[in-house]
């Protein structure tokens, strides 16, 4: 790729920028605790700054109006709002900047309410020298504000789903629903995942296979949803809204290579369950068995009669909570969430395969939350005994001399005796861990937390976006949940590809690294450094120096401090814009009451 | 430093916020009406890993008492190893600090989630009356 040294464009001088700030009260929320007035006084003189003034609420429709119109009547250039926390209403006031004329990215938001006038609100001087210094700052950092403009794409109308569990196979109907066409992808042969291999689950009591059953024959009757199964996602290209993926098809005859253009990827993946070591609560030992290992036991009992293990039957079964989960610093830290309650339901299901099996739950606390809290009562009411051990205290699991097993627990409900309980059976309540899958993390650039699952932007207000643009987590690869949670994250995720799909085109924050070629010296250092390979070399006016693609980028900075020649700067956060912005903070200093009787420029 | 704070004033602290992560930690501060010294200013970003080491330095010379980085630790949506990147902007910036002269003690580093408003009220306390027992025992010295 080479590159020609474009001509400079003449940059106007920050000091001639033209900036309107307004300072709102908020009813009351701001302006009870910080003097409005001051902080209006104290902007007055701020070069650049043409027009300063209050506003009851900034982003009022009427004021909204005003500003746009004092935009377009004074030629602003810049717009600072010092109001409330940019989450509520950045966007808002940038589309006030956009609607008058201006460009967005020439906004800046100070957060004078959540970071100012609620947390000071018994010192109001100091409040008030406070918020001096945030909107100076921000009209520091507009004065010295770039050009900049969304990178548009054109949004392809269909979307890839990983992974043809519940998550995903619910996902790709919900996609098609919305007018979106669905490609599923399946590494395994089949589709349906765990709740394909499980009968009745809580509350309805329908089968899991059933329930699998179902989608699928929706799914065949839908002309705009594909399923491949024993199919895996094996590259990608190109930019969120209009990516190429490959797809491999693994057949009897070889690999088929399948090539799809999407604009978005649901990757609802799953999870593996908990594989004890041996030995870890007898694990290896004949009748100890996993979770899901007992649900498929019971599973293929007959619907009244007995229950067996290996052609013996099952009088007693005990099950030991909280295997793999909750195992403190260094282990599998988390709860895993569904355990507690698929082991209630299943001593449930063994209560009506036969009513007189002993069944002993050894726990350390119960999750039963909303709902399940039901099956948990019934549970007790259907003569299941509980247990509670302590942390440091777990149960431990032994060969009988006269055979079957022993469990020894300290119940700590009980006086805390210790009690041996003989049991046919001793079922591992087994939790969830994140599914092995390194080629699709490399491959999707997904972020994976310290838990091994992987990352949403912001658990409660982007729940299941990534950083990676246009790819989404839905279901059990996120976090341990049960089949209802993650199909609700499944049908986000539909919602969210819509949202970003549907206008036919989206856009992509122009806040991202760029590399100034006159400082680059070709190092290739910032290179290793992004893990979302968005720097590479081009010639650039006869030599090799770095570039950031701008598609790919996702606005981090980390490349920032890592150039030895100070050659990257991240838009809207330039050295220059730091460096500014540091300054006019410590600067500020609340005028008196004196100095601050001149009227506003407004 | 230009700005040294007057005997018995709170000392002036730059907080580095993350976008995020611990932004609206501190934005939920405020929400709950947690007091801490309205000397603390703060300075959002994208990610603590893109922090400069000169910016630290820069709002220490030019009269902040103290910078605070309340980074996402382990929470980074962005870089996975974005702790260890953070710890390493913070060691490098105490070097140049060492060099300058300025107390290691005025640049602390902590990871503050989203909900962490409590957390953060408290660094603020403590980080403000670390940094006034700092200059009253320099004080004494000089």
């Amino acid at each position: 790729m080479t590159e020609q040294k474009p001509a400079e464009e003449a940059k106007a001088n920050p000091e001639d920028r033209r900036i309107g700030v307004y300072i709102c009260h908020c009813g009351g929320n701001i302006s009870d605790y910080v003097d409005v007035e001051a902080v209006r006084d104290a902007l007055v003189d701020e070069p650049g700054v043409v027009v300063s003034t209050t506003e009851l609420f900034a982003c009022s429709d009427g004021t909204q109006h005003d500003m746009i119109d004092a935009i377009k009547a004074k030629g602003l250039d810049g717009l600072v709002v010092a109001s409330c926390s940019p989450k509520l209403h950045q966007v808002t006031f940038r589309n006030v900047a956009n609607r008058a004329g201006m460009n967005p990215y020439a906004y800046t938001q100070a957060n004078v309410r959540e970071q100012a006038s609620w947390a000071h609100q018994h010192d109001r001087a100091g409040a008030t020298e406070k918020v001096i210094g945030l909107v100076r700052s921000a009209v520091a950092k507009t004065r010295l504000s770039d050009e900049l403009h969304p990178l548009r794409f054109d949004t392809v109308q269909r979307s890839l789903v990983v992974g043809g569990g519940i998550t995903g196979l619910r996902a790709a109907i919900g996609l098609a629903d919305i007018g979106l066409e669905a490609v599923v992808v399946e590494k395994a042969p089949e589709v349906g995942g765990w709740m394909g291999r499980f009968g009745a689950s809580f509350p309805s009591e329908a089968s899991g296979k059933d329930q699998i059953a179902s989608l699928m024959a929706q799914i065949k009757d839908r002309r705009d949803i594909t399923v491949y199964t024993s199919a895996e996602l094996t590259s990608k290209a190109g930019t969120f809204g209009n990516y190429t993926v490959g797809i491999t098809l693994h057949r009897d005859g070889g690999d088929k290579e399948l090539s799809l253009d999407v604009g978005s990827i649901v990757v609802a993946t799953g999870f593996d369950s908990y594989n004890p070591d041996d030995g870890e609560y007898g694990y290896g030992m004949d009748g100890v068995v996993t979770l899901p290992e007992f649900k498929e036991l019971i599973d293929t009992a007959p619907a009244v009669g007995k229950l067996s293990y290996q052609g013996r039957p099952v009088r007693s079964v005990a099950y030991i909570y909280c295997v793999g989960s909750r195992q403190g610093a260094g282990g599998n830290e988390y709860c895993s969430k569904f355990c507690c309650t698929s082991a209630i339901h299943s001593s449930l299901l063994v209560n009506k395969i036969d009513p007189s099996i002993r069944q002993f739950h050894l726990y350390r606390d119960i999750r039963a939350y909303g709902k399940f809290e039901l099956e948990y009562g019934a549970s007790r009411g259907a003569g299941s005994t509980y247990l509670k051990f302590a942390d440091d205290a777990p149960p431990t699991v032994e060969k009988l001399p006269k055979g079957g097993l022993g469990v020894t627990v300290t119940d700590l409900l009980t006086a805390s005796r210790e009690v041996i309980l003989p049991v046919d059976l001793v079922v591992l309540v087994t939790g969830m861990v994140p599914r092995q899958n390194k080629s699709l993390i490399d491959l999707l650039k997904l972020p994976v937390g310290t838990d091994g699952f992987f990352n949403e932007i912001h658990p409660k207000l982007r729940p299941v976006e990534t950083v990676v643009d246009g790819v989404m987590i839905a279901g059990c690869c996120q976090a341990p949940r049960t089949a209802a949670e993650s199909v609700q994250a499944g049908l986000a995720a539909v919602a969210q590809s819509a949202a970003l799909l549907k206008k036919g085109y989206a856009e992509l924050e122009p806040l991202v690294a760029k590399i100034d070629p006159d400082k680059c010296v070709g190092s290739g250092e910032c290179l290793s450094v992004c893990p979302y390979e968005s720097i590479t070399m081009i010639e650039w006016d006869g030599r090799q120096i770095a570039s950031v693609d701008p598609s790919t980028c996702k606005g981090c900075g980390g490349c920032v401090p890592l150039c030895g020649v100070d050659a990257i700067d991240l838009l809207g956060y330039t050295d220059a814009q730091m460096r500014s912005a540091i300054e006019e903070l410590i600067s500020a200093e609340a005028p008196t009451k004196a100095e601050a009787v001149k009227e506003p420029v407004s | 430093m230009s700005g040294s704070p007057q005997p018995g004033s709170a000392p002036r602290i730059l907080v580095f916020s993350t976008i995020n992560i611990s932004d609206p930690g501190i934005d939920l501060a405020g929400s709950r009406h947690l007091e801490y010294p309205a000397t603390v200013q703060t300075m959002p970003v994208p990610c603590s890993s893109g922090l400069k080491p000169s910016w630290l330095i820069h709002a220490l010379e030019k009269g902040f008492d103290g910078v605070f980085v309340a980074s996402d630790g382990e929470e980074c949506s962005y870089l996975p190893d974005c702790a260890e990147r953070t710890s390493h902007i913070i060691a490098k910036t105490q070097e140049l600090m060492a060099a300058k002269g300025i107390p290691a003690q005025r640049l602390k580093m902590a990871a503050v989630c989203s909900v962490c408003a409590e957390p953060f009220a408290k660094y603020m306390i403590e980080f403000s009356e670390a940094l006034k027992r700092l200059d009253a025992d320099a004080s004494v010295a000089s």
